[in-house]
């Protein structure tokens, strides 16, 4: 199916170094210039590190731990390695000593690309523990100078040795990328995991060649995409958009000059095709608005009026009903006054597909931004399926949708209601784990863990993990994550858990977002210290418990999930963090941690009483522990029977 | 240190008088290529006077002041600042409704030369020479971690930061000696390590000699290589830091012994 002359990579690479020579391949803003690196760039770099690390002694199969923000020479790395014969095991560069530690041991890495001496200093402790770990390899050599561990060295040396390899094996490389085939692991996607040890996915040059080149033909990517790589490099999403789909249709990849920079960044390169989950979608929105709330009144009144015409528009475009002829008529001034100004400032003028994806999105979120202009759609996917399962067409975009499959991939529901999908995209197994591979292969089918099912125009549509959907004790169906995101549209909640599976109601534990419940409190002159005191002030728990009954009120339309209203909730005297293990990096909670950590929280929702004392262990960012003390009140919330009447 | 016998500075016998005021009386000290020296004392000690002296701003009543060997009691500001030194102010002084970069870009104005004429049609010499001031500042800039505010104007910025703007300003004229007027003050603990983790890598980066004024004792224990103490207006101390810490007179300086 793929030409054998394409089948991996480094071969695609050292195609486009041919077809696309003078083409920018990747873009770093450095010492605040946009510095460019064509396609024969990028490869000429990559030979040069894959020489230098043969130069150490790397042989065909070994892995290179990849570590550090996005940068071009952790993509050459990456590219490298393969070239080699090698895997590529990309790692959350804010990962703690320990998580690399368990990762790096476990894929057996005999080289780590690191980006700077924070990655560096980490690495060298991890090396304490495995001393499988040769050499380390670093970008920036800034605060390095005075390192003297022998395993260590820079980018720049390596590439030195590189060429010096090359003089006695000048057709090392040429050969080494020959020998590659299709079948061959790619890369090892270490997967967040909301449960137990972290699992690396093995996703093979077929896999993501064949994922990547189905979804490039389905929204007609061209080598002239410009596309910003700013999500973690270890995230199979960025690995896809960023690597394998940038190789594929050869577009350029852009890399933002530090983490903060990251919105202005967007601003210069004006991307075409972008993808951001929900989170930062509103983060960008936040931005926005509080510029607006801060202009002159004439000004806002302006936006505003624009802004709900815009969104009217939108809903009625979702709805497929018509638009009022007056909305019409003002449309194009409003294109003119705001809509084509605010696209502009956010970066996103140039745009043609956006997406959206992971966690479920706030409804006037997606509306803001599609109203706009901006083509946002939603997709679904994971790591075991080469990231990408279904995505929404163009002018087919539902709210609460991912979409129909992409060519080639098939998807059903299983009986008990679970998503299962098919393609070519499929994953290789967990890398030394054939325990979990076997739980989540079944033949060619895997088993996504999600609960879905197909809407009646073939769109996907995921409600909860498929093990998370519980039963309440009267029988009602209750899938928390619909329940949580449903909370967190509100801008005052940040993180929510729900309960409920065997008991006679649903019960909630809330984390408010600091800064928005914290203005509140500021424009009404309530004074807090902490976000333990302010979590636990009256009149916080009296502005959530609002927020709570509009969800209940949301809920009484539903038939099947009517009787799974919130009847109790608390608010957490700490914030989830993925440090304390109790939300994943990509912010997943992890139900089964929480539900043992607070446990005598959650019996208390089901008690009397009113409130609750707790001590809990924090871990900080070097890794120290401390323990926090606190009462924790719990408060009750209207529930609703069906339109109308309110019951409890 | 081992490269050059004589030292970067060497202060020698001087005193500063304010009408019947005397702020300094008869300092001398040195310092030397490389090293970070702090200049600690109560309130009212001479630290700034001190500081003023080296850069300028005071001529000393009596005594000489030798900067690489050679005679410069006399200099003015400006020409202190074309010998390489460099400085922060104890209150942080931006020019506040420009751009950080624009900023730390009037730090290399010392190192720019041709035609006013060229500079205002940004022709020829004038634009390349710009290009490789604003490639040289982008270093710093990089250096300090201040990318994500290098078109904030100075003046909207939070304290900290703006300290920060300072140095990155400072170390664009590329000193040979960075005076540094209080550089912590007024910063909360995350602040301060930044701070310090700056200093020390401007010195090991640039090879840049610093000499700083300081109250916070920890910030000074930690980071410099010598520390020099005054009490109304004399040395009393010069040494290493845990020799200095150990210092009856410094003791008795810092809980306020009665003065004879």
């Amino acid at each position: 199916m793929l030409d054998p002359a394409l089948d991996t990579f480094p071969k695609i690479a050292l195609a486009n170094a041919q077809r696309f020579a003078g083409r920018t391949a990747i873009r770093e803003k450095d010492l605040g210039i946009w510095q460019s690196y064509t396609w024969s760039e990028y490869v000429e770099q990559a030979r040069l590190i894959a020489l230098g690390l043969a130069a150490l002694g790397f042989t065909r199969g070994d892995k290179t731990a990849v570590v550090g923000d996005n940068r071009p020479a952790l993509y050459w790395a990456m590219l490298a390695t393969q070239s080699l014969g090698g895997v590529p095991v990309p790692l959350y560069q804010d990962s703690i000593e320990k998580e690399l530690e368990f990762i790096v041991d476990h894929a057996g890495a005999r080289f780590a690309v690191v980006e700077d001496q924070e990655q560096v200093d980490k690495m060298l402790h991890v090396r304490a523990q495995c001393p499988g770990l040769e050499y380390v390899i670093y970008d920036d050599p800034r605060g390095l100078r005075h390192y003297s561990e022998p395993c260590l060295l820079s980018l720049q040396e390596l590439q030195e040795r590189g060429r010096k390899f090359a003089q006695d094996n000048p057709d090392h490389f040429e050969r080494e990328v020959a020998r590659g085939q299709a079948e061959d692991t790619a890369v090892i996607a270490y997967t967040s995991g909301t449960t137990g040890q972290p699992k690396g996915a093995m996703l093979s040059h077929r896999n993501l060649i064949a994922t990547a080149k189905s979804a490039v033909a389905r929204e007609r990517l061209t080598e002239a995409e410009e596309v910003m790589a700013y999500l973690p490099m270890a995230w199979i999403g960025d690995h896809m958009f960023s690597f394998s789909q940038s190789m594929v249709a050869g577009f350029t990849t852009n890399c933002p000059e530090s983490a903060a920079t990251v919105l202005a960044d967007l601003k210069e390169i004006g991307p075409t095709y972008f993808f951001a989950p929900p989170r930062i979608w509103e983060n960008i929105l936040t931005s926005v608005m509080i510029r607006v709330e801060d202009s002159a009144w004439p000004k806002r009144r302006l936006v505003h009026f624009f802004l709900d015409l815009a969104r009217r528009m939108e809903r009625c475009r979702l709805a497929h009903r018509p638009i009022a002829l007056r909305d019409r008529l003002l449309a194009p001034l409003g294109r003119l006054l705001v809509w084509g100004p605010l696209r502009d400032n956010l970066g996103m003028s140039r745009i043609r597909i956006a997406y959206t994806a992971g966690e479920a999105i706030g409804p006037e979120l997606f509306e803001f931004y599609r109203s706009l202009g901006i083509n946002v759609k939603q997709l679904y996917g994971m790591t075991e399926s080469s990231a990408l399962i279904c995505i929404q067409a163009d002018g087919d975009v539902k709210l609460d949708t991912v979409g129909p499959p992409l060519p080639g991939v098939e998807v059903r529901v299983s009986p008990s209601g679970e998503v299962l999908y098919r393609s070519p995209g499929v994953f290789q197994g967990y890398y030394k784990n054939p325990q979990a591979t076997a739980e989540t292969l079944e033949g060619e089918w895997v088993h996504s863990g999600d609960a879905g099912f197909f809407d009646k125009d073939g769109h996907l549509k995921i409600i909860d993990r498929a093990r998370d959907v519980g039963r309440l004790a009267s029988g009602t169906i209750f899938a928390p994550k619909y329940l949580e995101n449903k909370l967190k549209f509100s801008t005052y909640v940040k993180e929510a858990v729900c309960v409920g599976d065997a008991r006679p109601y649903v019960a909630a534990l809330l984390n408010i977002d600091l800064v928005s419940v914290g203005n509140w409190a500021e424009r009404r002159g309530l004074a807090y210290t902490s976000y333990t005191d302010l979590a636990q002030k009256p009149e916080v728990y009296e502005l959530i418990r609002q927020e709570v009954v509009r969800v209940n009120r949301s809920l009484r339309e539903d038939d099947t999930l009517r009787g799974a209203q919130i009847r109790r909730f608390l608010l957490l005297h700490k914030e989830l963090d993925p440090d304390d293990q109790e939300i994943t990096r990509t912010r997943k909670v992890r139900r089964g941690f929480i539900s043992q950590k607070y446990a005598p929280l959650i019996e208390a929702l089901y008690g009397e009483g009113d409130s609750v004392q707790v001590e809990a262990q924090v871990t900080y960012e070097d890794g120290r522990t401390a323990t926090v003390r606190a009462a924790v009140r719990l408060s009750d919330a209207e529930t609703f029977a069906d339109a109308g009447g309110t019951s409890a | 240190m081992t490269d050059a016998p004589t030292p970067l500075l060497e202060v020698d016998e001087v005193s500063v008088r304010f009408g019947a005021v005397q702020a300094l009386e008869r300092v001398s000290l040195e310092i030397r290529r490389g090293e970070i020296v702090a200049i600690i004392g109560p309130n009212g000690a001479g630290k700034t006077t001190l500081l003023n002296v080296v850069s300028g701003f005071y001529h000393p009543s009596e005594g000489r002041l030798r900067f690489e060997g050679s005679d410069r009691t006399h200099l003015r500001p400006y020409d202190v600042a074309a010998l390489g030194v460099a400085r922060t102010f104890q209150n942080v002084a931006l020019f506040k409704g420009m751009s950080v970069l624009d900023n730390v870009m009037t730090g290399r104005l010392l190192k720019m030369r041709g035609s006013f004429l060229l500079e205002a049609l940004h022709w020829g010499p004038a634009r390349r020479q710009e290009l490789e001031h604003r490639a040289f500042v982008e270093r710093i800039i990089d250096f300090l971690e201040i990318e994500a505010i290098r078109k904030a104007p100075a003046g909207k910025l939070p304290y900290g930061l703006q300290k920060r703007v300072e140095l990155a300003r400072a170390l664009a004229a590329e000193p040979k000696l960075l005076l540094l007027d209080e550089p912590m003050a007024g910063m909360n603990v995350e602040e301060k390590e930044d701070m310090c983790r700056f200093i020390l890598g401007v010195n090991d980066e640039f090879g840049t000699t610093i000499a700083l004024i300081e109250h916070d004792m920890s910030v000074v224990m930690d980071i410099s290589h010598r520390v020099i103490a005054l009490d109304y207006g004399r040395k009393i101390a010069d040494g290493r830091p845990d020799e200095v810490r150990a210092d009856q007179g410094v003791i008795d300086a810092y809980l306020g012994v009665a003065h004879a």
